[in-house]
């Protein structure tokens, strides 16, 4: 069996003599008797390392990955290259076997990375102030709803309907916890509702969260809401769940949001059936102390060396407790570090070009699927890496002939939107190639014949 | 150190990416919405891998040598769980793909919660929380869904005085009143105060056992007893799990909540300070208002259930942060019902037998049987000028990473320390000979201690400035702060 404890029996013999005591049940004299465990755990028998090996790999192979699939889904989990350098750096133990830096002199490669990180942050989103990441896009969205209600004293939060259906189920259960009221309002031709926006937003309202691009792949008129928005006195919080797009798009804070919430998964790191992705939050510095979760300043250290600290603690549990602006602990510093690698790697001009062979490869499915006899466009807005299509059939179905073909298609919307029946939303990435969108053109015409 | 961005030179890459392979299009985007430019730094592939090279020889992990910071368990880290995680079938599986392509990932997910079920005696498990302190918020919101439902109005939540600053902050973000409940003189809940506050109001007591000193609550049966007369539910952070793994169960002790910690119990690493994984397992009362989806099946075929009317929702995207889940799974397979039990056992050798070897060079403020951490307190030391502080940073000139200082809060000059099982007798006696020699430096010599480290990288930083004027991004030079 795998062991990891490391003393030998005689080593443990030497040390309970040392400590003064017969066995290894004197350690546990402490607890009371009626609750000590009298067997072993109802757990299925140790294995050693090759056991265990083959029998993870036998389960991973019940699984289709995008290695034996052409994938077609997107809807807040995207497929999307990752270099070599980023898994072998963050592959550095020195990185992934440390824990938060509390030790500055010894943390110091963390606390930069996580200095860059809120410096790329900050420059992708074009606000002044991003923190070291929080778990997730859909809890940092919750945050940034709730510290928007700190900063305004107010408890409302109104919410696009184009938004990621579980985006806003989070919002609404961190609302729940929090006593704020979530109004969600509608949409039109794919895009936040511009009149439903006019009339749900108030003098009572704290934030309106919009997704750009949305759930649809629709690029929102953000900077036309700002206006809306902040005339009211409320603060507009920009969503990003697919952030390559902001290597193409108008910025959340070139079209001033308060507030930048989102997922950096599409940034170098894997999609993991859904975890552990990269949430990040971005902000005007004038909202600096309402920010939730941890921050990096730089400094210098008594000999006038440049060195990063961890920063503005006053703000979190561990120094306010019940007064915190937030529970949040830990952060997501390797994803946080694996994002920064490859923010680093692909650089300004490699950046904007993955932005737009993701545009390209999108608008190239689309125009493809739309040849095809029976599926219609949905939407006319522009669009970003994804796009809504109705199917001449249930898409579920569809999905299903697929797997056989060995592709897996896009997200059939019905489960998450009433009145989409047939809705399918499909997502190609630089990944997908014109051979593999070629290939579920033909599979699309013999399904649909 | 320079940063990335200052080692940019125009028209330098440092990735590739393939030709565009399809007709090019019009993006239809009107140019109002589109931008002209990414600020990002131009450097090439070897430029990226020097620099975080460099970076990562600038931080200690738990592969870098001892690491006792105490409630973290910091453990050796499993290669082959790394290995494992990263399997495609595992890592490039997407999250909305059909459940009958993805039917590995739900298998290891329904055999983890049955796992982490058994281990702690609990009837149900989510495996959604993304940390800690967000299980903690499910956990309580959870309470409060229950109570909702029971219709019952409870304002209060119980905390003792050394408990995690994230469960008073959990608590608070919940909308409950915190109640501080002190320790008594053997680091314990103070009974008598227990007795008085466990009122008809109070919804949860917030629990961590073994507590922060290391200790385990003696009383936990009877204290169990009085909050639940009183109709109050019992929660246990189980940060300390490591302790009483395959030896003593939550579930048994009358707690009705626990989340588990899986980078710290269960070896997952802790990444630089996350990604994390922060389970939450409930006894069958509370089984309706655990977050959706739930992961079923029957050992055949398992499938995601969404219809969950009495369920707080979510609190994060999709299922969880899988790739640790994964690890943990991969851990708790490994080791078996007696590799656990052995865990558990040796975390706890491992600290008896340092705490025995630093009493008296250092005060033990509770000197009783500790589970696998105990607290020191460096008020000998103070006599002399020095502060734990400076205890600590002198560790890091012998090549230890320090343990946690200034926690728990009831404990002046706190150090607490947390060996693990993954040490051997060697190291813990060249760590104490290192501790024993600081203190002998302490007393002959305190600026070396409060000149300490010399050794790292840097030496210690203006945290007062960094507070006071804010440096948290680089600039472009030709961008002014606005």
């Amino acid at each position: 069996m795998v062991r990891y404890v490391v003393n030998t029996d005689k080593e443990r013999r030497e040390m309970m003599d040392s400590i003064g005591i017969e066995s290894i049940g004197d350690l546990f004299r402490d607890i009371d008797e009626g609750i000590l465990l009298r067997g072993p755990l109802r757990l299925r028998h140790s294995l050693s390392e090759q056991e265990l090996m083959d029998e993870l790999r036998g389960i991973s192979e019940k699984n289709a990955d995008a290695n034996g699939y052409a994938r077609f889904l997107g809807a807040g989990a995207y497929d999307h290259f990752i270099p070599s350098i980023v898994p072998h750096l963050t592959g550095r133990s020195e990185f992934y076997t440390s824990y938060t830096p509390y030790q500055a002199e010894i943390s110091q490669g963390i606390l930069q990375a996580i200095y860059e990180f809120q410096s790329f942050i900050c420059q992708l989103t074009e606000m002044e102030v991003a923190n070291a990441s929080m778990y997730d896009g859909a809890s940092a969205l919750a945050e940034a709803a709730v510290m928007a209600s700190n900063i305004t004293r107010r408890k409302e939060i109104v919410v696009s309907s184009t938004i990621h259906p579980e985006y806003r189920e989070v919002v609404r259960t961190y609302a729940e916890a929090h006593g704020l009221e979530v109004k969600e309002i509608g949409f039109d031709d794919g895009a936040t509702s511009a009149s439903e926006l006019a009339k749900g937003v108030s003098e009572r309202t704290a934030a309106v969260l919009v997704q750009n691009p949305n759930f649809f792949g629709i690029v929102e008129e953000l900077c036309e809401m700002e206006q809306v928005v902040h005339g009211r006195g409320a603060l507009l919080v920009a969503c990003v769940v697919e952030p390559t797009s902001l290597g193409l798009l108008k910025s959340p804070g070139g079209c001033g949001a308060d507030i930048v919430a989102g997922e950096g998964q599409s940034l170098g790191n894997s999609i993991n059936f859904g975890g552990p992705h990269l949430g990040f939050l971005a902000a005007r510095q004038a909202f600096l102390q309402k920010m939730p979760g941890r921050l990096v300043g730089m400094t210098s250290d008594t000999k006038g060396r440049r060195c990063f600290v961890m920063t503005l603690q006053a703000r979190e549990q561990h120094v306010r407790r019940e007064k915190a602006t937030s529970n949040v602990c830990t952060n997501q510093a390797l994803n946080a570090l694996a994002a920064t690698i490859f923010l680093a790697a692909l650089g300004k001009g490699g950046f904007t070009k993955l932005s737009n062979l993701n545009a390209q490869k999108a608008r190239y499915l689309r125009a493809r699927i739309l040849e095809l006899d029976g599926f219609e466009s949905v939407f006319t807005k522009p669009f970003y890496n994804e796009f809504v299509v109705k199917c001449p059939v249930d898409p579920a179905r569809i999905n299903k002939e697929l797997e056989g073909d060995g592709i897996i298609g896009g997200l059939p919307l019905r489960r998450h939107y009433d009145g989409f029946e047939g809705g399918w939303l499909l997502c190609a990435t630089e990944r997908e190639t014109k051979l593999d969108i070629d290939r579920l053109i033909e599979a699309l015409r013999g399904i649909a014949r | 150190m320079k940063l990335i961005f200052e080692l940019s030179v125009q028209g330098r890459e440092g990735a590739s990416l393939p030709k565009l392979d399809v007709p090019e299009r019009e993006l239809g985007i009107p140019a109002a919405q589109l931008r002209s430019d990414v600020p990002l730094p131009e450097v090439s592939e070897v430029d990226v891998v020097r620099h975080y090279t460099e970076l990562s020889r600038r931080n200690f992990g738990v592969d870098s040598g001892f690491y006792p910071l105490g409630s973290c368990t910091m453990k050796y880290n499993p290669k082959v769980n790394e290995a494992i995680a990263s399997l495609p079938g595992l890592s490039s599986v997407h999250p909305y793909q059909s459940e009958g392509l993805s039917q590995g990932c739900l298998q290891i997910l329904h055999e983890l919660s049955a796992d982490l079920a058994e281990i702690t005696g609990m009837d149900a498990f989510t495996l959604q929380p993304a940390a800690g302190a967000q299980g903690e918020l499910v956990g309580l919101m959870v309470a409060k869904a229950y109570f909702r439902k029971r219709g019952e109005r409870r304002t209060k939540v119980l905390v003792p005085d050394s408990a995690h600053g994230t469960n008073p902050a959990s608590a608070a973000v919940c909308g409950y009143e915190v109640v501080e409940l002190s320790s008594d003189s053997r680091g314990g809940v103070d009974m008598s105060e227990l007795s008085d506050k466990a009122t008809g109001d109070v919804a949860v007591l917030m629990l961590t056992n073994p507590n922060t000193l290391g200790l385990f609550e003696e009383n936990i049966i009877e204290i169990s007893k009085i909050v639940h007369d009183k109709g109050g539910l019992m929660y246990c952070d189980g940060a300390n799990m490591n302790a009483i793994l395959g030896v003593a169960r939550p579930g048994d002790m009358g707690f009705d909540i626990t989340h588990l910690n899986l980078h710290k119990t269960f070896s997952a690493p802790h990444g630089g300070g996350g990604p994390g994984s922060g389970p939450v397992g409930v006894k069958a009362l509370l089984e309706p208002f655990l977050p959706k989806p739930t992961i079923e099946g029957d050992g055949e075929r398992y499938f995601l259930n969404y219809d969950r009317p009495d369920s707080i929702g979510r609190v994060k995207a999709f299922y969880g942060n899988f790739a640790v889940l994964v690890k943990a799974y991969a851990y708790i397979r490994a080791l078996g019902p007696d590799g656990l039990r052995e865990v558990a056992e040796n975390a706890v050798l491992n600290a008896n037998y340092l705490m025995r070897k630093l009493k008296g060079a250092y005060e033990l403020p509770y000197d009783r049987i500790c589970k696998h951490e105990f607290v020191l307190s460096g008020s000998k030391q103070l006599a002399h000028g020095v502060h734990t502080m400076d205890i600590a940073k002198r560790l890091i000139d012998y090549g230890y990473h320090p343990p946690t200082i200034y926690f728990p809060l009831i404990v002046k000059e706190a150090l607490m320390i947390e060996p693990t099982e993954t040490e051997g007798k060697e190291t813990l006696d060249a760590f104490a000979d290192a501790m024993l020699q600081i203190a002998e430096e302490a007393r002959k010599d305190p600026d070396l201690l409060r000149a300490a480290p010399q050794t790292a990288p840097v030496t210690r930083p203006d945290a007062l400035t960094a507070a006071r004027r804010p440096n948290l991004r680089w600039r472009p030079v030709d961008d002014k702060p606005q």
